[in-house]
């Protein structure tokens, strides 16, 4: 991927009484990306390529990175729903979503709250769906260096983007992000019960692609996911983990875009 | 002074090579590592020391509780509190304590305490915790609202002891449609609550404008004289006078016949601190959001091995800083008077053992702390002016001018 010279812009905008971090860069129809429960880095070339074809809206969770922490949340619908306010203030039409990981649930969420309200859903190694065989991985058990490991499938692109040894402010904003995860997600553990029941409403076109690697949600979600939703494909990423696009940007910027390009 | 017994209730027999070979011991080291034939034989020898230790001249005994961890096989400190309400006739039952965010029904907690204090005839003294960072985990309970938890069950269980129901109880974590338990307790206004803490200066700022007795656990004499004003200060802000009443301290201390002895049982306090069988997880055992955000750095550092365990000093320097105690009477009783001297408590809890020192040599220590060190303290306590609570009568709590008396009891 050759490097970009994207301009990001970023503003604070006030959603629901929350103070949300929205960076934003690109032209053409919108897509609202949602990050990970490890936050996200301030730029990837991933990011850089989807700007090339959408107009790229990437805010902060609220608790998360750059925006502020609403004490009073206390589910993953909560910020679901903030971000349907936010489309709505922005009067954007036509939005694509595009959930990394846990961002994943949250654009599973707001799917099922506008069964028509999308032009295209994305989903990759999403969380929210119960596995019935294997486990979603618990990052209260692990160090936030070994957590986020885990979900390497290459080691070395870890260290390319963290660095090997990642710096102590690097682990201080994963453990307020991982705060703000347990304060949301708990209990049931990165998965809500009734969101499969409620996906088959859904009737924006969906591409669910998960790492063939990816040892943080199982590959068996994916399954579910592709399943459970009306118009769903499922793709499998060669040699990727559970931040696909942090190891195979090319790969899954080129899905995404093929995808939610589509008129 | 108010004297306390106190063990963590070791589980000393399981094979120490496979915590070894784990790393650690506690929350994901598996249980089929204990040994229940040898739990049976240890849960009834420490019964027989909490009898021994009310025989010899004790006030109080202290229970604790912990889970998924052999260093403690106290489970549910009630039980014991439960079977000692009914076994001992004298000492206080001090509870040190019950970890109230791990409760899903605080009512429950109120109603068991209750019927502890009415067994025991008013014996109870009810301490709350914070409980520790790998026990939210091994009972499924979200760190992250720890401190907001223990507040409000704090807040459910006094409301249930002290206001006739039914009454309706809508909290950000706790709602009970009746509250109105049938078993309140004997004491009035309420069973005392003392508070204990190693490290959280919110906890300290907590327990001081609640006007709740604080007790140090074992913390180095400099530390502590800063935990003292830190709440003498809010005692101050908050309308009163802080003073040894207000203070307690758990020691570990160990006695034997002989000096040699003495030093070489008292080396099993490592075996919990982690020398024979590794402790805590560092992960595990600072969950985020349990920790006070102004220890967030300090945490995570020590998460991924960039910052070695705060509390891990060595055994020779424990002794140096008298954080461990060991000797004969005759040269434990001055070392003892230092601390009295330099922190004030009128509270002592002895933590008389740990680890693998043998039933016998337990119940010695027991005794030579009863018949020679306990009398010696007393003595250096009225000296020093050290009023426990009971004996400075002091209320149970800043919304309570009485102080606790059973209901009935001629004042």
């Amino acid at each position: 991927m050759t490097p970009t010279s994207t301009a990001w812009e970023s503003e604070t905008v006030h959603v629901a009484g929350v103070a949300l971090h929205l960076a934003r860069a690109g032209s053409g129809a919108p897509l609202l990306v949602l990050h990970h429960d490890i936050g996200s880095p301030e730029h990837l070339p991933f990011y850089d390529a989807l700007a090339e074809r959408f107009t790229v809206l990437r805010p902060s969770h609220p608790g998360y990175d750059r925006s502020a922490r609403p004490d009073w949340m206390r589910s993953v619908r909560d910020i679901a729903v903030v971000y349907q306010s936010l489309l709505a203030a922005r009067g954007a039409t036509g939005v694509s979503l595009l959930g990394l990981g846990f961002g994943g649930w949250i654009a599973a969420e707001m799917a099922t709250m506008a069964p028509r309200g999308f032009h295209r859903l994305v989903l990759v190694g999403a969380m929210g769906v119960k596995p019935e065989r294997g486990e979603i991985a618990d990052q209260a058990l692990l160090s936030y260096i070994d957590y986020v490991r885990r979900g390497f499938a290459d080691q070395a692109a870890f260290d390319r983007i963290f660095g090997a040894e990642p710096s102590t402010s690097t682990l201080e904003q994963w453990d307020l992000n991982r705060e703000m995860s347990f304060r949301i997600a708990w209990k049931p553990y990165m998965y809500n019960s009734t969101l499969p029941h409620l996906l088959g409403g859904v009737t924006t076109p969906a591409l669910v692609v998960w790492g063939r690697e990816d040892r943080i949600v199982p590959l068996e979600c994916g399954e579910r996911y592709a399943k459970a939703l009306g118009q769903a494909r499922l793709e499998v990423v060669e040699g990727a983990g559970h931040f696909v696009e942090m190891e195979k940007p090319e790969a899954l910027a080129s899905l995404v875009t093929r995808f939610a390009a589509q008129a | 002074m108010h004297l306390m017994y106190f063990t963590e209730q070791p589980m000393s027999a399981y094979p120490a090579d496979e915590g070894l070979k784990f790393g650690a011991t506690a929350l994901m080291f598996s249980n089929k590592h204990f040994d229940p034939v040898a739990g049976s034989r240890l849960y009834n020898e420490y019964l027989d020391h909490y009898r021994l230790a009310e025989e010899v001249g004790f006030d109080g005994i202290m229970l604790n509780e912990h889970h998924n961890a052999p260093f403690c096989m106290q489970a549910k400190c009630n039980v014991f509190a439960s079977i000692l309400a009914a076994t001992t006739k004298r000492v206080k039952l001090v509870l040190l304590g019950n970890p109230l965010p791990l409760a899903d029904n605080p009512v429950r907690l109120a109603e068991e305490l209750a019927m502890i204090d009415m067994v025991s005839r008013g014996r109870l003294v009810s301490g709350f915790v914070r409980g520790g960072g790998q026990e939210q985990l091994a009972t499924g309970v979200n760190p992250a609202f720890n401190r907001e938890r223990f507040e409000e069950a704090h807040d459910l269980i006094v409301k249930a002891w002290t206001q006739p129901g039914p009454f309706r109880w809508e909290g950000a974590h706790y709602q009970h449609r009746v509250v109105n338990p049938w078993a309140v307790p004997l004491q009035k206004p309420h069973p005392r609550v003392w508070i204990p803490g190693v490290l959280s200066k919110e906890t300290i700022v907590w327990a001081a404008k609640k006007r709740y007795p604080y007790i140090a656990l074992s913390t180095e004499i400099e530390a502590t004289k800063k935990i003292w004003e830190q709440y003498d200060q809010v005692a101050q802000e908050t309308g009163y006078a802080g003073g040894p009443e207000y203070r307690g301290y758990l020691q570990r201390c160990h006695i034997a016949e002989t000096e040699e002895k003495a030093l070489a049982n008292a080396r099993q306090f490592m075996w919990m601190q982690g020398e024979f069988t590794g402790l805590a997880h560092p992960v595990w055992s600072s969950p985020s959001g349990y920790f006070s955000p102004s220890y967030r750095k300090a945490f995570v550092e020590y998460a991924v091995g960039r910052r070695s365990n705060p509390r891990g000093a060595a055994f020779e320097d424990q002794i140096h800083n008298q954080q461990i105690v060991a000797g004969t009477p005759k040269t434990v009783i001055p070392k003892l008077r230092r601390l009295l001297e330099e922190t004030r408590p009128s509270i002592m809890g002895f933590w008389a053992a740990d680890g693998f020192v043998s039933n016998e040599d337990t119940r010695t220590c027991i005794r030579l702390l009863g018949q020679e060190v306990l009398p010696a303290l007393r003595d250096i306590g009225k000296e020093l002016g050290l009023w426990s609570p009971f004996e400075a009568n002091s209320p149970v709590s800043i919304n309570f001018a009485e102080p606790a008396q059973p209901a009935g009891a001629v004042a």
